[in-house]
């Protein structure tokens, strides 16, 4: 339809100073989506109701603090901070102690970081400074995919196919190379640490990669050719005009990958060996603080035992609310507030 | 050549060419292993994930038969049986969820766009950000003690109400970004012909924005659809069919994790099938979805 077909408006323009919005009238031929008086009260009952909707999500963090603090005050009062430094996790006598729990997840996240910080940053490097275009789109698409497999399947796949592959060639591999050091002795039982820490290495990859990527994108241009002018190679190129810009970036992304390895429940319950202990070696079955809750808390009987357990919840919230803000701060800084792929 | 630019000094075109000293040969081969490094670090992170597609197939494909889809699973160690009512189950928990996130992170989400260019907006993102990252069984305790300790039991509720919250954060953030991209001239063309903001911001700027916004919905969705810790005390499980929302109810993700944990082969077997059939489910809603906004009736502004 052309401009010429439509009828024109015709607008009575009022004095400017009646032209308050709840007097002005519209022509009655006009759509009727502009017919009758606009008035102010849907107005602000629209804009208050989407306002209780932002207001709600504050409140809902609110609320996981006030449900992890009155579910917790039974171990707190019963056991103090000594609840974090005790080795002991006896539910029979109700002694709690979370320390086995929190070194496992220590040790399977860094480890887990070791394996994926590496290969993301080599990815993300690779895809946005030396692959063809044509490929680029695929990739990312493929490294994405990963993200989208529920954290079971990984478990599963990990039980049945990586713990054997790692059993029988990893582990022997690396016993008889690194055995020396400690980290890598006693029987290959193939689930223990180590597993825990390639699984979880495989599932944080994608958000590191992708975060890194978008961090490298926003890197100038003119910072690579200026590297690029004074004679440098390509490798040279990206290690001083890219990654040097794009560094706080990139640690945001890692501790962005952190806090998901942290909290990274069902696969690593599945390979870890669900054992409360502390040892040297990552061979050795182990325990996080999100398995025991997995295994233990909908069986829990008695009310300390219970409460143990939520403290051990509150505990893990507030790590990775800490690690995340942390992480969205750095990446915060580098692609100056905009959320995603430098858009808005 | 230097010399045809106009305005040089006459010197540069009697002068011989600068010599640039070739990139030495040790510069050369670091940047070439460099290469060679980030293209072994794609194979490194591409191989699992074949791995995974392939043994999904491979060990899912020979599993999947009539009775896996339509009937109860069979007692402890009898062979056979299928997981129809974790399917079943599976659905009810995450419509649930819908019902209760969808809404609530899009208004959110509109809040932050139209109304939360400030610093309350900014707490809110910052919020929003950080929720996103609370480990998915922290969520699970607190939909334990709101719901379950209340109603005395586990129920499809309860996991309805933890994948819910779940959802909220991230339908919030992709609608706000999403509405950020309508161009804030056809607000104006609105409001110049005098409608209302509310009008506007759900007929003009919601209507528009409503392929990414969709979009948006179903990241959310596949992202909860694969849980199992917020329901492994929330929604709990069963072995029979249950069409009550106050009852424990099986979940397709909590039966591959009971069933995987399992010592027989058998369910061994059907946990590689369930595994396949929640992957099929959440690739082909999300694609559904996609296909009905690119072409369909849902096709925005």
């Amino acid at each position: 339809m052309s401009n010429q077909a439509l009828p024109r408006p015709r607008f009575n323009a009022p004095e400017p100073e009646r032209a308050s919005k709840a007097t002005l009238k519209i022509e009655s031929r006009t759509a009727p989506l502009l017919q009758g008086k606009v008035s102010e009260i849907p107005d602000a009952v629209f804009g208050w109701a989407m306002r209780l909707c932002g207001i709600a999500v504050v409140a809902l963090l609110g609320l996981i603090v006030y449900e992890l603090m009155v579910g917790s005050q039974l171990s707190w009062h019963a056991f103090g901070w000594k609840f974090f430094g005790g080795q002991d996790w006896n539910p029979v006598e109700e002694q709690f102690g979370a320390l086995p729990f929190i070194y496992g997840t220590l040790v399977s996240s860094l480890l887990s970081l070791v394996i994926a910080v590496p290969l993301s940053v080599g990815v993300s490097v690779f895809i946005t400074e030396m692959c063809p275009v044509a490929l680029r789109g695929p990739l990312s698409f493929t490294t994405e995919l990963l993200a989208a497999i529920p954290s079971v399947i990984y478990g599963l796949w990990a039980m049945f196919i990586m713990v054997p592959l790692l059993r029988t060639y990893v582990q022997p591999f690396l016993a008889k190379t690194l055995g020396w050091t400690g980290l890598f002795s006693g029987p290959p039982y193939g689930i223990g640490m180590l597993a825990a820490g390639v699984i979880l290495a495989i599932m944080i990859i994608p958000i590191i990669s992708s975060i890194t990527r978008e961090v490298l994108t926003v890197v100038p241009q003119h910072q690579r050719e200026a590297v690029l002018a004074l004679g440098a190679t390509r490798w040279e190129m990206i290690r001083m005009g890219v990654l040097r810009n794009a560094r706080a970036g990139i640690v945001g992304a890692v501790i962005l990958g952190l806090g998901r390895a942290l909290g990274e429940t069902m696969a690593v319950t599945m390979v870890i060996g669900n054992r409360a202990e502390i040892a040297k070696s990552l061979f050795a079955p182990g325990y996080t603080m999100a398995s025991v809750l997995a295994n233990e808390f909908s069986e829990a009987t008695g009310d300390v035992y219970l409460s143990a357990l939520i403290e051990i919840g509150l505990a893990l919230f507030l790590v990775t609310i800490v690690v995340n803000a942390m992480a969205r701060l750095l990446v915060w800084s580098v692609t100056r507030g905009q959320p995603t792929k430098g858009v808005a | 050549m230097a010399s045809r630019r106009k305005g040089l000094p006459e010197m540069t075109t009697t002068s011989t060419a600068i010599v640039i000293p070739p990139i030495s040969l040790w510069r050369r081969i670091v940047d070439r292993a460099m290469t060679g490094v980030a293209v072994l670090t794609v194979i490194l992170v591409l191989l699992p994930l074949g791995a995974i597609f392939a043994y999904l197939i491979y060990k899912g494909i020979g599993s999947i038969n009539l009775a896996f889809l339509t009937q109860t699973p069979k007692p402890v160690g009898e062979p056979g049986g299928g997981m129809a009512n974790a399917i079943l189950g599976s659905a009810t928990i995450l419509a649930i969820a819908s019902l209760m996130g969808v809404p609530l992170g899009i208004g959110a989400g509109i809040y932050l766009a139209e109304y939360g260019r400030n610093r309350y907006g900014d707490i809110v993102r910052f919020v929003s950000d950080v929720l996103n990252g609370v480990p998915s069984i922290v969520i699970g305790i607190v939909a334990y003690a709101i719901v379950v300790l209340r109603q005395k039991h586990f129920s499809a509720l309860a996991g309805g109400v933890a994948l819910a919250i779940m959802m909220v954060p991230t339908i919030a953030r992709t609608t706000e970004q999403m509405l950020l991209l309508v161009p804030q001239a056809i607000r104006e063309a609105a409001y110049g012909l005098g409608v209302s903001r509310w009008r506007t911001t759900l007929s003009i700027t919601l209507r528009t924005a409503t392929s990414g916004v969709i979009t948006g919905v179903m990241l959310a969705f596949a992202r909860v659809a694969g849980e199992t810790a917020p329901l492994l005390f929330t929604a709990f499980g069963n072995q029979f069919w249950n069409w009550k929302l106050d009852q424990p109810t099986a979940a397709l993700s909590l039966q591959i994790y009971t069933y995987a944990l399992s010592p027989f082969d058998d369910w061994h077997r059907q946990a590689w099938a369930g595994s396949l059939v929640l992957i099929v489910l959440i690739v082909g809603a999300v694609s559904a979805v996609r296909i009905a906004v690119r072409r369909g009736t849902l096709a925005g502004a």
